[in-house]
């Protein structure tokens, strides 16, 4: 069995008076890819956003390596280099080039060699053929390519896990396939692991090993992916399903 | 002797006496808001509508007075009305004038801009419901241009009564002129009563304009948020 | 109107419009510069000093340049602070403009969008770098306007500085028509002083915003 790289432990979550999260847990392993699925407003981007210090959290705990992760700024700055995250907002730097996007966190950040992540990057720039758009602007390049050179930026900080909130839901049809290939070479090729909140639910049959099914902020099921798409447990769960025409 | 300073704003008439002249500018602010607001109104629909040479005009009207400064207007005005056109107003209603021709310029680009970003599918909208040009003027363009314009309204309101204080140099008995008749009365005798006055008409300019400061940032902060 | 008379100012205005010029040029950097210092303190939450500034920004932006002015130049003597008129000016229009700097500065800062905020912190980026990558290169771009507009506004309240007999364009058009009566002629050469610094000014400004909107947002 591999080593268990975080886990998550009786998470509360409140906005004000209002309880965002009910006792949240689960943990995830190297090279294990959970899918986060549930209706919207079900907690499911409240909850990736808690994973990487996004939103303060008010109960429990999240352990990351075997170490109990301190909730303060200066700690969730450090550990953010090991976990990256791409967002549904496609929101690359306006004012950089793709290569000034990415290069910004190794060597701004992680005080990296500039030439040693160049050719980092553009070695990943090829492998997802954008190599010819490393000096263009993002005003001259598609939401797609955009989200292809979000997800590149993350990956040249060499993060043991990616967090994924919603990357396709703001794209158009067409540009989906593109960014859900990455995804699933990355979870296929590269075993990264990886935490994916989507409403493709083909795709998360697909490249998920767990799903955690979220719903008013409770993980109402935690299985395998296989069970969970054949074989849901809840009727909820099978509501979910059926409601998304799965 | 700083006691006997202030104790000048206190003697004889002096407090009553700047307290008119404060009344003095507040009324030459509220009748050139009043004035100019409803001009502005009136201009900046028009630069919504008409042709184009009307538009040019207007225009140039506006740019006229985003080069000249507020005190050479005042002079333009104070000069230029009882020379060329023996027009012999007292300085309060030339500064009144002046004072309605500037904000009508700026309150116009106000007016324009607010009605220009009522958003196109609201008008459309009200379009599909049947409502005439005037009906969707009234019912839709105008009160969403209000809530827009509002913050400017507010920030150009600020500004004319904080240039009232150039009153003063166009010989209007403001409060800043019979501050200086007080000081110049009693600044021999009483060294630190320059002090005083100036640090309370400072004071009094304060008062009348902060609230209003306060009340535009914080209408500019709402609507930021509900973007 | 006299051409003669006209032709004959010309000197002496030009003398004036230099001072107000360069007056202008010098008030308006260091009122950026003030702005600056407050908005940063103001984006970093410095305690204490930020209340000061805050405090500074409010009675700066709502009162008058006009008593600002008589304050240093009649009031503070009293005090025993003595400055010269020109001092006083720059002083003036320092403490003035800071204030409305501030305001467009900050306003940019707060335009930057959370999810750019985000995506920076996403990286693992500290309290600074996020400022120095993230929020002021952006924030900035976005205050342009702001500034042009803060830049116009004060060249044109250095007309103000007259009061305290600072030889600059209007104080000069006023001792002119003081002295010859010809008030059509100084006034005509006064507006068209201010319009001969103000329309390359507006010019330039305009095609600063155009070009640092596209370098930074593309649009």
């Amino acid at each position: 069995m591999a080593t268990e790289l975080m886990r998550v432990d009786h998470l509360d979550k409140y906005y004000g008076d209002w309880q965002a999260l009910h006792n949240i847990n689960f943990s995830i392993h190297e090279g294990e890819v959970i899918a986060l699925v549930g209706p919207s407003g079900s907690g499911k981007s409240t909850l990736i956003r808690t994973l990487n210090g996004l939103e303060p959290y008010q109960k429990g705990t999240i352990t990351f390596e075997g170490k109990k992760v301190t909730p303060d700024k200066v700690s969730w700055q450090k550990l953010r280099q090991e976990i990256g995250m791409v967002f549904q907002s496609y929101d690359l730097f306006p004012n950089l080039t793709v290569m000034g996007n990415i290069l910004l966190g190794p060597t701004k950040v992680q005080k990296r060699d500039e030439g040693e992540v160049k050719a980092e990057a553009q070695k990943l720039l090829e492998r997802f053929e954008l190599a010819d758009q490393a000096d263009a602007y993002p005003r001259q390049l598609s939401g797609g390519q955009k989200q292809r050179i979000a997800i590149i930026r993350a990956l040249v900080m060499h993060p043991k896990l990616m967090l994924f909130d919603e990357v396709t839901a703001s794209l158009d049809p067409e540009m989906v396939r593109g960014v859900l290939n990455i995804m699933q070479e990355l979870a296929k090729k590269d075993h990264m692991t990886m935490i994916i909140v989507t409403h493709e639910l083909t795709f998360a049959a697909k490249v998920a090993d767990q799903v955690l099914f979220l719903e008013d902020g409770r993980l109402r099921e935690t299985t395998s992916a296989k069970q969970f798409f054949t074989n849901p447990q809840t009727d909820r769960a099978k509501e979910f399903l059926a409601s998304m025409d799965y | 002797m700083a006691h006997s300073g202030i104790n000048v704003l206190f003697a004889g008439h002096n407090f009553a006496r700047l307290m008119g002249g404060l009344w003095t500018s507040v009324w030459i602010a509220a009748l050139s808001i009043l004035f100019g607001g409803i001009l502005g109104i009136l201009f900046g629909f028009l630069r919504t509508r008409s042709n184009r040479l009307v538009k040019l005009i207007f225009r140039l009207y506006l740019e006229f007075f985003r080069i000249v400064p507020t005190v050479v207007l005042l002079f333009l005005v104070y000069y230029i009305l009882p020379r060329q056109f023996n027009v012999n107003w007292p300085g309060t209603w030339m500064a009144v004038l002046a004072f309605t021709l500037w904000v009508a310029a700026e309150y116009s680009d106000i007016v324009r801009g607010a009605l220009e970003s009522v958003p196109k599918h609201q008008i459309e909208a009200g379009e599909a419901l049947g409502l005439n040009d005037r009906q969707l003027f009234w019912y839709v363009s105008l009160p969403q241009a209000f809530q827009l314009a509002l913050p400017g309204t507010i920030n150009l309101a600020t500004r004319v009564i904080k240039t009232t204080s150039l009153l003063m140099l166009i010989s209007v008995m403001d409060v800043i002129n019979i501050g200086q008749q007080i000081i110049e009365a009693n600044n021999n005798e009483h060294p630190t009563t320059v002090f005083w006055v100036y640090g309370l008409i400072f004071i009094l300019y304060f008062i009348v304009d902060y609230p209003l400061s306060w009340w535009e940032r914080r209408l500019r902060k709402n609507s930021k948020e509900v973007k | 109107m006299s051409w003669s008379v006209i032709v004959q100012s010309l000197p002496t205005f030009e003398k004036a419009l230099w001072v107000t010029i360069w007056m202008s040029a010098v008030g308006i950097a260091l009122a950026a510069l003030v702005g600056l210092i407050v908005s940063l303190a103001e984006y970093f939450r410095v305690p204490v000093l930020r209340q000061v500034l805050t405090v500074y920004a409010e009675v700066a932006r709502n009162t008058p340049l006009l008593l600002q002015l008589f304050f240093l130049y009649y009031a503070f003597p009293v005090l025993g602070w003595k400055m010269s008129a020109t001092a006083c000016g720059i002083v003036g229009l320092t403490f003035l403009g800071g204030a409305y700097m501030a305001d467009g500065f900050t306003g940019g800062f707060e335009g930057v969008s959370k999810t750019q905020i985000e995506s920076g912190k996403a990286l693992g980026m500290s309290d600074w770098q996020l400022a120095r990558y993230v929020v002021f290169p952006q924030g900035l771009a976005l205050s342009v306007p702001a500034f042009a507009a803060n830049v116009i506004f004060l060249i044109k309240e250095t007309s103000i500085f007259s009061v305290v007999a600072i030889p600059e364009l209007t104080n000069t058009a006023l001792d002119l028509i003081g002295l010859y009566y010809r008030s059509n002629e100084y006034l005509l050469v006064l507006v068209l002083a201010y319009a001969v610094i103000l329309i390359p000014v507006i010019l330039f400004l305009d095609w600063l915003e155009r070009r640092v909107r596209h370098g930074a947002f593309g649009n």
